[in-house]
């Protein structure tokens, strides 16, 4: 699971008001290499909760020099971009969870990928 | 008349596939959209005859639609057309000179094919055409191998195979500017991917859902029935990053049951991923899940350029969701062409298209397009049943007859306007509603 993803992940388990974000629990997390797109990058940030990107880099230890805060015209920011671009499509959960933030209930990630299944009680 | 005017007035005629018919204007015109472009075609234009005319488009126009179709074969610069071969050469005698002269010039090279529509001609024929042509100021060499503008002679005998005329009903001229992608629909076939399903979409139509969707470069794309990926797969091929969902879990993990024919489980490298790594586009590659399209997981603001999806029809797979008792065991093909649809089988699958259609509203950008596949009961099919959302316009609306009684209908629609927010739970999406009719009478 990639922190793009994660970005716009929330929980749905019933009755919970604040679901958003996800915690992650990791306990397998790689780091590949993907080809740099400025582009792209600069169209996804404004879709961003740049917080919860930021909170979730640093849950993996994988933060490093990101700032807190969104640089102004981070469209020509070329150093900047590839902060981001490395947190949101480089960083992967491959094992672990994501867990709603109210209810505690846990998401497993099982070869990078999430099981959001709830069970019939829970819908 | 200066050079930039006569230009300006140029006509493009393509010459499309005759293959998947109702699929082709939609295809063109939303390639042109995206070039801010609109369809103008000239008079007589004949939509199901697979030579169109157009005009108010520039050569970068025509090259950009070209690099995106798989319905349109080839585009050419008219020069000439007429009913007749003497018609035609009044024509290109009155096309403007300057049109001409630069790729007719004495140091180029240059060949001429002719190309007859629902007719086979002899070798001896087609020389005689291109000999019959010496009218034209043609100063450059002919070279077959590699000219380095190429010509063509079309000619139309109808769309009758039973009743090909002697002579050609229309005939065109022009100068060869680009090939349509039709190669996309062998090199990614369905046949050679190495993670395929019982439902994997044939890549000529998923190629169409993708520019029926408008897809472009650096889109974010969302398939919610995502299956074996086979719409990712097409629309990562156009510069999208994508991302999909699915409730099955051993599909969405490349596990179970094969749908190869000698082969009884899938391997190591049967994924969603691997299939994009396949044709390199991997670093396209967002995420797939296991999830519920009925109980969407993303945040309220978490929007997408395009959804395109193929959802169950309750045939080849069963309609499924989690919390509910009605499931439906799929029927076999014999019976469901013959048989009247339950009444419990609509009801359930009326819901999936009022979700789909409440989510895209909710989580697509403004002018952001859906595209789905509707399944279609033939007998009993009117345009009422096509559902609607207060948000989306309905653009296009396509069948393919997949026997005499059963279709399906490939329908695009466009976000127009935000829904109005919720008065509560800010994290939730709107409640979805049943029914045909309260869409109605909301919009």
């Amino acid at each position: 699971m990639k922190l793009l993803t994660h970005n716009m992940l929330t929980s749905h388990v019933k009755g919970v008001i604040k679901g958003y974000p996800l915690l992650i629990k990791a306990t397998e997390v790689k780091v590949n290499e993907v080809e740099f797109n400025p582009q792209f990058v600069s169209r996804m940030i404004p879709k961003l909760e740049w917080s919860a990107l930021v909170q979730a880099a640093e849950e993996l230890g994988q933060r490093q020099d990101l700032p807190s805060d969104l640089v102004p015209d981070y469209e020509t920011n070329e150093e900047f971009l590839k902060k981001v671009h490395r947190v949101l499509l480089e960083v992967e959960v491959v094992e672990g969870c994501l867990q709603c933030p109210e209810s505690g209930r846990e998401f497993p990630i099982s070869r990078g990928i999430p099981n959001m299944l709830l069970n019939e009680d829970e819908v | 008349m200066a050079a930039t005017n006569s230009r300006s007035c140029l006509q493009y005629l393509i010459h499309l596939a005759h293959d998947h018919l109702d699929f082709r204007l939609p295809e063109i015109k939303a390639l042109l959209s995206l070039r801010g472009k609109p369809f103008t075609p000239s008079e007589n234009f004949k939509e199901k005859c697979p030579f169109w005319c157009l005009e108010g488009l520039s050569e970068e126009d025509v090259c950009s639609v070209m690099a995106r179709s798989v319905c349109a074969k080839s585009a050419f610069e008219l020069w000439g057309h007429g009913q007749t071969h003497s018609e035609l050469r009044t024509s290109l005698l009155n096309y403007p000179m300057e049109n001409m002269t630069p790729f007719m010039r004495k140091d180029s090279t240059y060949r001429i094919n002719v190309y007859t529509f629902n007719k086979t001609l002899e070798f001896a024929d087609r020389i005689k055409r291109i000999d019959a042509l010496d009218y034209l100021p043609f100063e450059g060499t002919v070279s077959l191998k590699s000219p380095q503008h190429v010509f063509c002679l079309l000619e139309d005998y109808g769309t009758d195979p039973n009743n090909i005329p002697e002579h050609p009903d229309y005939i065109y001229f022009g100068r060869w500017i680009a090939d349509g992608q039709r190669e996309l629909i062998r090199s990614h076939s369905v046949k050679n991917r190495h993670f395929i399903g019982n439902t994997s979409m044939e890549a000529g139509l998923s190629f169409i859902m993708t520019n029926h969707a408008k897809v472009k470069e650096n889109d974010l794309v969302f398939d919610p029935f995502v299956g074996t990926g086979s719409l990712l797969v097409a629309c990562s091929q156009f510069g999208a990053y994508v991302c999909g969902t699915d409730i099955d879990y051993n599909t969405i993990h490349g596990k179970g049951r094969s749908s190869r024919k000698n082969q009884k489980w899938r391997g190591v490298d049967e994924n969603i991923r691997a299939n994009l790594r396949q044709y390199g586009t991997e670093k396209m590659y967002l995420d797939v899940m296991v999830s519920d399209a009925s109980k969407p997981v993303w945040r309220r603001t978490a929007v997408f350029d395009a959804i395109i999806t193929d959802p169950p029809y309750g045939i080849r797979e069963s309609t499924r969701r989690t919390g509910s008792n009605k499931d439906m065991t799929k029927p076999c093909d014999g019976d469901y062409a013959e048989s009247h649809v339950p009444v419990s089988q609509e009801y359930h699958l009326s819901d999936i298209f009022s979700d789909l259609l409440n989510f895209s509203a909710h989580h697509l950008v403004m002018g952001g397009r859906l595209v789905y596949w509707l399944p279609v009961y033939r007998p009993e099919y009117c345009e009422e049943m096509v559902p609607l959302h207060p948000c989306l316009r309905l653009i296009s609306n396509c069948e393919q007859t997949l026997s005499s009684h059963t279709s399906r209908r490939l329908i695009t629609m466009e976000k127009v306007k935000e829904p109005e927010l919720p008065n509560s739970r800010i994290l939730d999406p709107m409640p979805a509603c049943t029914g045909q009719k309260i869409w109605k009478q909301l919009g």
